[in-house]
């Protein structure tokens, strides 16, 4: 069995300000290695789940683990958010230093990481998302994209086992959205990092290798891309879309087209009306 | 509109006064600013004229940068000089003419402040000429960190500061978002007395501070994300250490203080 690095058990959250809770009884776990996304639409508590994992906050009722490790738990509360690195929506709001290297540097010179230990770091973070050219730039000349880059080095530099990113495309441009995506998955492949990519985007989260969609604070569905966004009736019911192509499967099989389910891109698409339109090829 | 604002006056050019450190730099200043009132004659002015002029040759400034640090301190320098002028009441009498009178003693005065608060602003502005106001506050942080021991925020102040230097670019287009957006909806900026224009920025205002606040919310949570608990076992990336430069810049201040000090000595109520 593979290692647990983040794990919810029956967990609910209520913001002191509101008499219903954000999130209710949630439970999940997610492995070693993962890329798990979870969907929603907006207030459905995907933002609190993600506060909640970086003991941002701390759960209500129930319990949360992070590599093992209780969020309650106060004296762990640094390894823990070291751990667990996050990423948030406005690429603005989390860059702390006024150039890209000292940005980078900021986590480790918090848990007082020596200097000559700190130099070598930096460079691999910034090599890593492929921003060694920006090291001495100054953030605010920087692309929505190019920022987000720099806030994942500044996660990445402190070799955490799991990146958090909360609705991390959510105020990009499409390219900017691309680059930010693409550069997780190669983290996620590449060094074996566990990725939670909380995103209202369906077509990020059909990358993933599962899908968690969150409801009025509670899981409604879960499993493969393909498992969840075949349903698209259950998912429209819950407020949200498929990605288009198997929106588009969806409608033409309605219209009796005999299209099998789980089609996501549109290269599956074209295969499968191909075999349709060539029965002979 | 914005854009084109500088942030303080740094001039930024490779030099050996650049690269001092600035905890050097910043008590250099000060060791200046008491030497400028070591000065009791028009020689000593004229030494320490010549003393930043040669600053600024080392520097790579144009001297006319210094001057024009002291252009919006023109007429303070001028109601300095005429109060000094008009009001002295102790010398001799040289001009009376009707509630007017100028001594001797009225001009020496006039002479001496305007030509201090002169040389106070040019040897400050040396300072923050050639030096980043990002490694001004690193020097300030670390200057002030034995007073951390009675509670002192060093550390924090340095951090603000920072903060505040980041924030200002992002929250300056913020501005010039927020202007174009209500000069869409018809406001008007430019026009009218006085009170009509501080008027018309309510509507820039309340929206520009409605979004810092926010996004110093969103930036607190990102820090603490990132492991920030305060100034307490923190390293840096960018380390402060004093050079060969740094010695011979101070043997350079302090022999200037040892001329005017001579001076002082040689020349006792000065050749003025």
């Amino acid at each position: 069995m593979k290692e647990e690095r983040l794990s919810a058990r029956d967990v609910s959250y209520t913001y002191e300000e509101s008499a219903d809770p954000a999130l209710k009884k949630i439970s999940l776990s997610i492995e070693a290695g993962e890329f798990v996304a979870v969907l929603g639409h907006n207030g459905s508590g995907k933002s609190t789940l993600a506060k909640l994992m970086n003991a941002l906050y701390l759960p209500t009722e129930g319990q949360v683990l992070v590599c093992g490790m209780d969020t309650a738990d106060d004296s762990r509360l640094w390894d823990i958010r070291r751990q667990a690195g996050m990423i948030f929506q406005n690429p603005d709001n989390q860059i702390v230093a006024t150039v890209v290297e000292e940005d980078v540097a900021f986590g480790l010179e918090n848990l007082g990481v020596p200097h000559d230990v700190m130099v070598p770091r930096i460079k691999e973070a910034l090599k890593a998302v492929r921003m060694t050219d920006y090291a001495e730039s100054a953030p605010h000349m920087l692309s929505g994209g190019q920022k987000q880059r720099v806030a994942i080095a500044g996660i990445l530099a402190m070799q955490p086992s799991c990146l958090i990113a909360d609705e991390a495309t959510a105020m990009l441009d499409p390219s900017g959205r691309r680059e930010v995506l693409d550069t997780v998955c190669r983290l996620n492949r590449e060094k074996g990092i566990t990725v939670v990519w909380i995103t209202h985007f369906m077509e990020e989260a059909a990358q993933a290798d599962r899908v968690i969609v969150i409801s009025d604070g509670e899981e409604a569905l879960t499993g493969t891309p393909r498992e969840v966004f075949r349903q698209v009736d259950r998912m429209r019911e819950l407020h949200l879309d498929v990605p288009h192509m198997a929106a588009l499967a969806h409608e033409l099989r309605e219209e009796g087209m005999p299209l099998p389910e789980g089609i996501l891109t549109v290269e599956e698409m074209a295969g499968e009306v191909m075999k349709l339109l060539c029965p002979s090829n | 509109m914005l854009n084109n604002i500088t942030l303080g006056q740094y001039y930024p050019v490779k030099s050996p006064i650049h690269s001092l450190d600035p905890r050097t730099k910043i008590l250099l200043t000060v060791a200046l600013i008491v030497a400028v009132f070591l000065v009791h004659s028009l020689v000593g002015y004229a030494l320490l004229l010549l003393f930043l002029y040669a600053v600024c040759r080392v520097a790579n400034i144009p001297f006319k940068m210094l001057l024009r640090g002291l252009k919006p301190l023109r007429f303070i320098l001028l109601l300095t000089f005429l109060l000094n002028l008009f009001f002295a009441t102790e010398g001799k009498p040289l001009v009376q003419w009707s509630f007017i009178t100028i001594t001797d003693s009225g001009i020496r005065h006039a002479v001496h402040y305007s030509l201090r608060l002169l040389f106070l602003v040019m040897g400050t502005s040396l300072l923050t000429l050639t030096t980043s106001p990002i490694m001004l506050s690193d020097g300030l942080e670390l200057l002030m960190s034995p007073l951390k021991k009675l509670h002192f925020p060093a550390h924090e102040l340095a951090m603000m500061m920072s903060i505040a230097l980041r924030f200002i670019p992002t929250l300056m287009d913020e501005t010039d978002k927020i202007m174009k957006a209500q000069m869409a909806r018809g406001a008007d900026f430019e026009t009218g007395n006085l009170i009509a224009r501080a008027k018309a920025m309510v509507p820039l205002l309340v929206p520009l501070f409605v979004s810092a606040f926010r996004r110093a919310g969103d930036l607190a949570m990102a820090m603490e994300a990132r492991c920030y608990h305060g100034g307490e076992g923190r390293t840096r990336l960018r380390v402060l250490r004093m050079g060969r430069n740094d010695l011979v810049a101070a043997l350079c201040v302090a022999g200037l203080i040892a001329l005017l000090v001579l001076e002082g000595l040689l020349l006792p109520g000065g050749l003025f």
